[in-house]
């Protein structure tokens, strides 16, 4: 089979050079699955002729799931006919991306037979991606895929796949543990990550700390960040120790606190806490001596999201501290609440921070019944989302009136 | 008096053939329809119920085209045989 491989000049030119390649691993690929020989075929008439001969399929999935099946077409069946259908699968991945050796080879294994045997680990969105099959083998991998006790994910108006950074089980910053929330949600939220019923996409991401490794802030329509309330634990001896080794603690930690809180004398170090904002530098530059407060929960921020319909957006605050414990009752209550205001006032490919964008952060909170908080900021120290109706009394502008 | 899982079910079927390839729509439009027509008999909870029976049934499917959307089952346009 080896002998059918197309030629490629174009693509072999992306075999050069010491890094991994795509173009190796579809022609490993492409010597047991005819489906790889005809898709090396398609790429190198796209880059040859600038064209993407690819056609979006919106109606292919799996029997009561409205998600997780992407179509796609060859626009060139004739001359690609194993790619005329090249469909990608999205699987639900287990939080912080853990698996067994065995899982791994059982589900390649199912997708050599019914697919083309090539995957992303993993796509942008966390999840599994199965890329290339045919509508006939969507049902039959499905099935498969649910004997080892594997789900398809979220994809088109629904939940997108929940994911998190690997949290407390690797991670000595974890502030709460990921990837139990991120279980708990994906679990009880089966309709909405199956059944699309928002007016686009929305998705949680969790980030044990603020160093925020799933990058919540920017791709999560609700990003839930690990942080703490209480001050930075310091070990002095350590903080010495790094400096007798060479490190200059001034210019290297306290010139670059954002927020100035901290400051060094050559034998200790002092933070004003009341000041940090949580950044997590001094943290990461001097781990053995500094580490997060011991009152950890979480800042939830709303809105993120990369550019499609609007520009790119980050989340801004919502709650500034919350206990993350199960059942996690509060976030669940605000997210039924943000949900149906934006379900039912939204427009088609709508996302929630545009929305929120479009209606006002104000009306969005008296919606969600939420009081507005000074840490609801679009950029720190400017621009409040903060109301002061409460300091005038109804009449007040009447009497103002009257005076001029 | 309470409209029935299948009632409801069955006037979002029709509003769907109706709808046809004219427009397409949301389940949000056939809940906010179901509201419309049927008043205090209906809320949100039982059209999600009758949504997922319209679909686990196979009368509907869910599409995407830029969004999500309830239509009947067809063959789409981009299909290869």
């Amino acid at each position: 089979m080896a002998d059918n491989l197309p030629e490629t000049p174009l693509l072999n030119e992306l075999e050069k050079g010491a890094w991994p390649s795509f173009v190796k691993e579809i022609k490993m690929a492409a010597k047991r699955s005819p489906m790889c020989q005809d898709l090396l075929g398609q790429l190198e008439q796209s880059y040859r002729e600038k064209i993407g001969y690819w056609k979006h399929g919106g109606i292919v999935g799996v029997m009561g799931y409205g998600g997780g099946v992407i179509g796609r077409y060859s626009a060139l069946p004739d001359k690609y006919p194993k790619v005329s259908h090249f469909h990608t699968m999205r699987i639900n991945q287990p939080a912080g991306w853990y698996y067994t050796s065995k899982a791994l080879r059982d589900i390649c294994d199912i997708w050599e037979k019914r697919g083309s045997g090539l995957t992303n680990m993993h796509g942008s969105t966390g999840d599994i991606i199965l890329l290339g099959t045919t509508t006939d083998q969507l049902e039959p991998t499905f099935e498969d895929l649910s004997k080892i006790d594997f789900d398809i994910g979220g994809s088109g108006s629904d939940l997108r796949t929940p994911s998190c950074c690997c949290g407390m089980s690797r991670c000595e910053w974890a502030c709460y543990d990921t990837m139990a929330l991120t279980y708990d949600l994906t679990m009880h939220y089966q309709d909405e990550l199956h059944r699309p019923a928002f007016p686009y996409k929305f998705k949680f991401k969790m980030s044990g700390c603020p160093n925020d490794c799933v990058a919540s802030i920017a791709r999560a329509d609700m990003s839930i960040i690990g942080t703490w309330r209480d001050d930075i634990q310091v070990d002095q001896d350590a903080v010495r120790e790094y400096a007798d080794k060479g490190l200059d603690i001034t210019s290297d930690v306290v010139n670059n606190c954002p927020s100035k809180c901290m400051d060094w004398d050559g034998k200790e170090l002092h933070i004003d806490n009341s000041f940090c904002v949580r950044c997590m530098h001094c943290i990461n530059v001097m781990p053995k001596a500094l580490r997060p407060g011991k009152d950890r929960g979480a800042t939830i921020l709303i809105g993120s999201k990369a550019p499609i319909i609007e520009g790119a957006f980050l989340s801004s605050v919502l709650f500034p501290f919350i206990k993350i414990e199960p059942p996690y009752s509060k976030i669940k209550d605000t997210v039924d609440k943000m949900w149906d205001v934006w379900c039912e006032e939204g427009k088609n490919r709508e996302r929630i921070g545009e929305f929120i964008q479009r209606v006002g952060l104000g009306n969005f909170l008296e919606a969600i019944e939420i009081d507005p908080v000074p840490e609801m900021v679009a950029h720190p120290r400017e621009n409040p989302y903060v109301f002061y109706e409460e300091y005038f009394e109804e009449g007040d502008d009447d009497e103002e009136e009257e005076e001029s | 008096m309470a409209k029935s899982v299948e009632e409801i079910a069955e006037a979002m079927f029709n509003l769907v053939k109706e709808a046809g390839s004219q427009k397409k729509l949301k389940p949000m439009d056939l809940t906010k329809s179901m509201i419309q027509m049927f008043g205090d008999e209906v809320d949100k909870k039982i059209c999600k119920e009758a949504i997922k029976q319209l679909i686990n049934s196979g009368r509907c499917v869910y599409t995407y085209f830029g969004g999500s959307f309830i239509e009947l089952p067809h063959r789409e346009g981009a299909a290869n045989d």
